[in-house]
């Protein structure tokens, strides 16, 4: 497995999660005493040159945001993680929230001191309750240290993190539904502008970061952004967490520097396709993925190269399905999670949704027509092109490009035919 | 004197209505059925001093909550595609016959609720279940019928 | 101002920095579809229905929501747009009831209009509607939910405008609702019934309940002698119900249709809000006198009454115990009129023409009962006299002029000033002044209480002593003003609230669609009527003064206060 490094994953499994102890003296908090001794431009600086970018899915360089966190002169400032982990087939905040969230605070307590912030929240979903009590306990040994509450370091300098858990809902995923949910709201996205880092929690300038973002810093600030940068090629700094899952060998999360192609991943980390098999198709980023054969997988994993195929990174899930898959009833598990998780705020995500599953349950059920590829059509290009927020815009990416390599397979089954044996075709028979 | 269950609960969150998210899972953990009366969000309305159909909303919004009655262990089935591709399908189907219920509704005992439930980042041991906070994955019929077993010797 | 330029459709034009999408395209005569969209209220861009093309964005973009920026070059029309709003429209169309023709909006559904414009013939995707039972069990409003479109107008009405938060979002995808607590009957949720929900609502949704076919019986009725009174705000906005011009005056017009309508006798609602000024001025001054609870509160508002009682019941005594002008009206037609008319009160059914819905329950209430009989049999909205008039086939605009019958036809500008906000306390100014100082006043025109900020102060000096009044209108403001109250820094003496918005000229009954725009010109029209009027104080008024010689003796008389005055009822968490 030489592709694999372990840079922000290092101490995973190798310290108890709550104990400072452990991680004080694997080298934790190494960073957090180095940045008390730089300027917070100095910090942005650093952040800037690892080439960081938001891990979340949106992807946009962490340095920047920093940067436009730091010039806005308003008062409070809010730090906030994002750790809703929602996407299906994401669980690698699992892991460092569960096995070292103290390198997460550390990470967050830098940036509260780059913005002179007092209050940070980690928003974790509420199906991870042990992992929130993990985290808890973190967060009481840190202040009980020194490393965080107030006067940390014996300096000046104070900052609290409280955890705030989700109930169930993917949108809150969504910067603004998140904080809407941290006031104790139903988490339906705002509008935009004004933008969190204006007007976030409590209408205060907010910084919103990802929990493998933010995990991040403290190599960063330790090594240097070159260093980090370094491990991964000129477009896409540092190392990715990936997870995979599916029907591949090796389940698991995995640290992987930028620049390693997908087939690398699927077949040499992942251990390839269990059981003899083949490979039918991959999603990255979770269910509002792009979906794509098995030639599209000597991609590198780069935001750059998989970008010119018109795919995201999104939260770095690999999904894998074999040959004993079908693709109409994978869209139609796509579809039904997306029905079940909009908020229902905007016509073309409460209504889209609810129709596009009608018309992939019409091919799963071979009653099926021509006609309802564009029917389908025209609901994707207005959520993509028109919904309220990225969820609604996303939720028809598995289709469109599902759409786009395996269309024979939607047309087998207006011939009342599924390759893969999962299809009940009943509507077929009863016609 | 002791409170109410919900003013004890309240007071935990110094009566702020922006921990309402949390103030609504703890209730529901109080209810011991996995669910949160009527009368209990009429009251944090009136105690938080904040429209009832502002708590509703935030009730009936997240998926986690339930305003019936449900079993004392809600087991909810991942229905979300990495647990699809490891035919996650078959477990639902094989939790309908070892209970003799169908998914959405709870044993005439009251023990056990079926749900399906989206993904919970329990991937890597697809197909996953969960039963309260307890997650169970790599899961075939055996392995279930033992899981199903156990709480139920639990509960003796 | 910083200006920018843009291109829209390929025409250039100049629009202030700020200006979104949608205006600026007014500019060049294209008018983008809206549905969420209400010029009052806050930009919500969730029905999608008004999506553009701006070059070099990744995306289609809401004109409602996104605001210009210099070289922007939009498409309003480009074959994208126009695609993603058709789907938009048709997906709101699946799931929406098709019964049109027997909708209570037929001709006035935003939603219809558009479909029109769009020149849709077939919706493609399946009708996904699901048909819920309708909320008509109160007598003010009706919720048909089947229709809602979740734009949020509504919402916002109830929960930002009254702060009354009595519907509200509720789950979520397609069961994303706008509805009570648990989908309760509006009787049983919060609601106090103003109608700002039905006035914002772009399809049939939530309307007021139709209480037209009782009139029709009545009058139907060669037993029954129907009289019939109109509030000070009708006669300002009736006319655009058929095609005037904002805020047009029509009271001529108006009598003249109710007496086609074959109503026995068309009254005036301002002889009893001169009557009011007489009794709630007379308990004010009792009140200063005798260190009674101040400061006082007008009550003449039915959904006024409803919040304060349902929210505040600890305030309550601070209302004066005047019934509203409406009910004074309707306990008089059923004594001193039927007595003066030799008619059996039984006989005798009272219709009220009013800018409220609150006014269809207020009717109902046990306390309006002093006659014996309710005294206000049905209550009627502009809306629903609009659509009698039509229904009638009556050709409102070549009516000619007529005026109201005696007794109840004569009034003051200061019973026609009752229909905007601070009407009341103006008029009640005019008439304290002069009767506790015995002086002319000077200057009648209390301008500073007119107009539509919400939170209005003047300082009267009577007698030496400096009155400080205040003057509320949206339940928004009033909640401010009564938790001033409250925390004991409020150093008013006499308070007016009126509900709604700008007033009864705003009231939940006035014409759909209502605007602060339509507010205002409505409020203009109504000091016209004012200053129209030969006699412009409430103690002026001949019939008044008539009134109280020959049936109520005196202001605040034992049979004025079992007539012209009521008690409230704490409905707090009931």
């Amino acid at each position: 497995m030489a592709k694999m490094v372990r840079l922000i994953s290092k101490y995973c499994g190798n310290v108890r999660p709550d104990s400072v102890e452990d991680y004080v003296k694997a080298g934790g908090y190494a960073a957090l005493k180095k940045a008390m001794g730089m300027g917070p431009l100095d910090i942005i600086e650093e952040v800037k040159k690892s080439k960081l970018m938001g891990r979340g899915g949106a992807a946009y360089p962490t340095g920047i945001k920093w940067e436009q966190a730091y010039s806005i002169t308003k008062n409070p400032k809010y730090i906030v993680c994002n750790g809703d982990e929602g996407e299906p087939g994401t669980y690698k905040d699992r892991l460092m929230l569960g096995q070292n969230p103290l390198q997460l605070i550390e990470g967050m307590t830098i940036a509260a001191r780059v913005l002179d912030a007092r209050e940070g929240y980690i928003y974790i979903r509420g199906e991870y309750k042990a992992i929130q009590e993990t985290v808890k306990k973190a967060i009481e040994n840190a202040v009980k240290a020194g490393y965080l509450g107030d006067n940390i370091l014996g300096t000046q300098f104070s900052f609290h993190l409280e955890v705030v858990s989700g109930a169930g809902a993917y949108v809150c995923g969504e910067n603004t539904a998140l904080v809407e949910s941290i006031e104790g709201k139903a988490g339906r996205p705002r509008i935009k502008p004004p933008f969190i880092k204006n007007a976030g929690l409590y209408l205060k300038p907010t910084l919103l970061n990802n929990v493998e973002t933010f995990s991040c810093i403290p190599y960063i600030i330790d090594n240097g952004g070159d260093n980090f940068a370094s491990y991964g090629n000129e477009h896409s700094g540092g190392t990715k967490l990936v997870s995979l899952s599916g029907n591949v060998e090796n389940r698991d999360v995995y640290e992987v520097p930028f620049g390693i192609t997908l087939r690398e991943l699927v077949y040499e980390i992942g251990g390839g396709i269990p059981e003899g098999r083949t490979l039918k198709m991959v999603q990255l980023g979770g269910s509002s993925g792009a979906c794509f054969p098995e030639a599209v997988l000597d991609t590198q994993l780069c935001y750059k190269d998989l970008k010119s195929k018109g795919i995201s990174l999104g939260s770095g899930a690999v999904l894998v399905l074999d040959d004993s898959n079908c693709i109409v009833d994978f869209v139609k598990c796509i579809m039904e999670f997306f029905v079940h998780e909009s908020c229902g705020k905007c016509t073309p995500c409460r209504e889209g949704n609810r129709h596009i599953l009608m018309l992939v349950e019409k091919f799963a059920d071979g009653t099926a027509t021509k006609a309802d590829f564009e029917k389908m059509k025209r609901i994707c290009d207005t959520m993509k092109y028109g919904a309220f927020c990225g969820l609604g815009q996303t939720a028809t990416t598995a289709l469109i490009t599902c759409l786009k390599y395996f269309k024979e397979e939607f047309e087998e089954h207006i011939e009342g035919k599924c390759r893969a044996g999962v299809c009940s075709l009943n509507g077929k028979e009863a016609k | 004197m002791k409170g109410t269950v919900v003013s004890e609960v309240l007071t935990k969150y110094d009566n702020s209505k922006d921990r309402l998210v949390q103030i609504l899972l703890d209730l529901q953990e109080e209810s011991g059925q996995n669910y949160i009366p009527r009368e209990w969000l009429e009251e944090v309305s009136q105690k938080l001093d904040t429209p009832l159909t502002k708590v509703y909303d935030v009730a009936t919004f997240y998926a986690m909550y339930n305003l019936d009655p449900k079993g004392r262990y809600v087991i909810e089935v991942c229905k979300s595609a990495p647990c699809r591709s490891r035919k996650a399908e078959t477990l639902a189907q094989s939790l309908e016959k070892l209970l003799s219920i169908k998914m959405g509704e709870t044993t005439a005992d009251g023990l056990f609720t079926l749900q399906h439930t989206s993904c919970f980042g329990a991937c890597d041991i697809s197909p996953a279940i969960k039963i309260g906070e307890k997650v169970y994955g790599n899961l075939n019929e055996d392995k279930l019928a033992e899981i199903i077993r156990a709480y139920r010797e639990g509960q003796k | 101002m910083k200006t920018v330029n843009i291109l829209i459709d390929h025409i250039n034009v100049n629009v202030p920095e700020g200006t979104t999408i949608l205006e600026a395209a007014k500019k060049v005569g294209v008018s983008i579809p809206t549905l969420c969209y209400h010029p009052d209220q806050k930009v919500k861009a969730n029905c999608r229905i008004c999506l553009v093309e701006v070059k070099g964005s990744k995306g289609l973009n809401t004109a409602c929501s996104t605001t210009v920026w210099d070289g922007m070059e939009i498409l309003t029309n480009s074959k994208m747009a126009r695609d993603a709003r058709k789907t938009v429209l048709e997906l709101i169309l699946a799931n929406h009831p098709q019964d049109c023709l027997s909708c209570i909006r037929n001709g006035s559904c935003e939603l219809q209009k558009l479909t029109n414009e769009f020149g849709l013939n077939k919706i493609s995707f399946d009708n996904v509607v699901e048909r819920k039972a309708k909320d008509n069990t109160n007598p003010s409003i009706v919720r048909d939910s089947s229709k809602c479109i979740k734009c949020n107008r509504c919402v916002e009405a109830c929960n930002e405008v009254q702060t009354v938060g009595a519907i509200y979002n509720s789950h979520r995808s397609y069961e994303y609702n706008i509805t009570t607590a648990f989908d309760m009957p509006l009787e049983e949720s919060t609601c106090i019934y103003c109608g700002q929900c039905s006035l914002v609502c772009p399809v049939g949704a939530i309307y007021e309940k139709s209480d037209i076919d009782k009139v029709w019986a009545a009058l139907d009725n060669p037993d029954m002698h129907v009289v019939v009174q109109t509030a000070p705000a009708v006669r300002v906005s009736l006319g655009e119900e058929f095609g005037d011009g904002r805020g047009g005056i029509v009271t001529g017009k108006m009598v003249a249709a109710l007496s086609r309508l074959g109503f026995n006798k068309v009254f005036d609602t301002d002889f009893t809000a001169d009557l009011t000024i007489l009794e709630e001025g007379t308990e004010f001054i009792g009140r200063v006198q005798n260190g009674g609870t101040l400061p006082m509160i007008t009550s003449c508002s039915p959904g006024w009454i409803n919040f304060i009682e349902k929210f505040y019941p600890e305030c309550l005594p601070h209302l004066s115990s005047c019934k509203s002008p409406q009910q004074m009206f309707g306990a008089l037609a059923k004594t001193y009129y039927a007595e003066k008319a030799g008619i059996s009160p039984d006989k005798i059914f009272v219709v009220s023409i009013m800018p409220c819905t609150a006014k269809k329950y207020e009717c109902t209430r046990e306390e309006m009962r002093s006659s014996g009989y309710q005294d206000v049999d049905v209550v009627l909205t502009t809306r629903e006299l609009a659509r009698m008039i039509k229904q009638a086939g009556i050709s409102f605009d070549s009516l000619e002029e007529e005026e109201y019958d005696d007794p109840f036809g004569i009034t003051t500008g200061a019973g026609a000033i009752f229909g905007a906000t601070g009407g009341v306390m103006e008029a009640a100014l005019r008439t304290v002044y002069e009767v506790l100082t015995k002086e002319t006043l000077q200057n009648i025109d209390f301008v500073a209480v007119r107009g539509l900020t919400g939170i209005k102060e003047a300082t009267v000096n009577i007698n030496g002593m400096d009155v400080k009044v205040a003057v509320a209108n949206g339940i928004k403001n009033a909640r401010l003003v009564l938790e001033k109250i409250k925390s004991g820094e409020c150093d008013y003496k006499f308070i007016e609230v009126m509900c709604c918005p700008g007033g009864c000229i705003g009231g939940g009954g006035q014409p759909v669609g209502t605007t602060n725009k339509d507010r205002e010109c409505r409020i203009c029209s109504t000091y016209e009527v004012d200053k129209s009027m030969p006699l412009r104080k409430s103690h002026e008024s001949p019939a008044v003064k008539a009134i109280y010689e020959e049936y109520l003796e005196k202001p605040n008389s034992h049979k004025s206060h079992h007539l012209l005055h009521t008690h409230y009822v704490d409905r707090k968490n009931k």
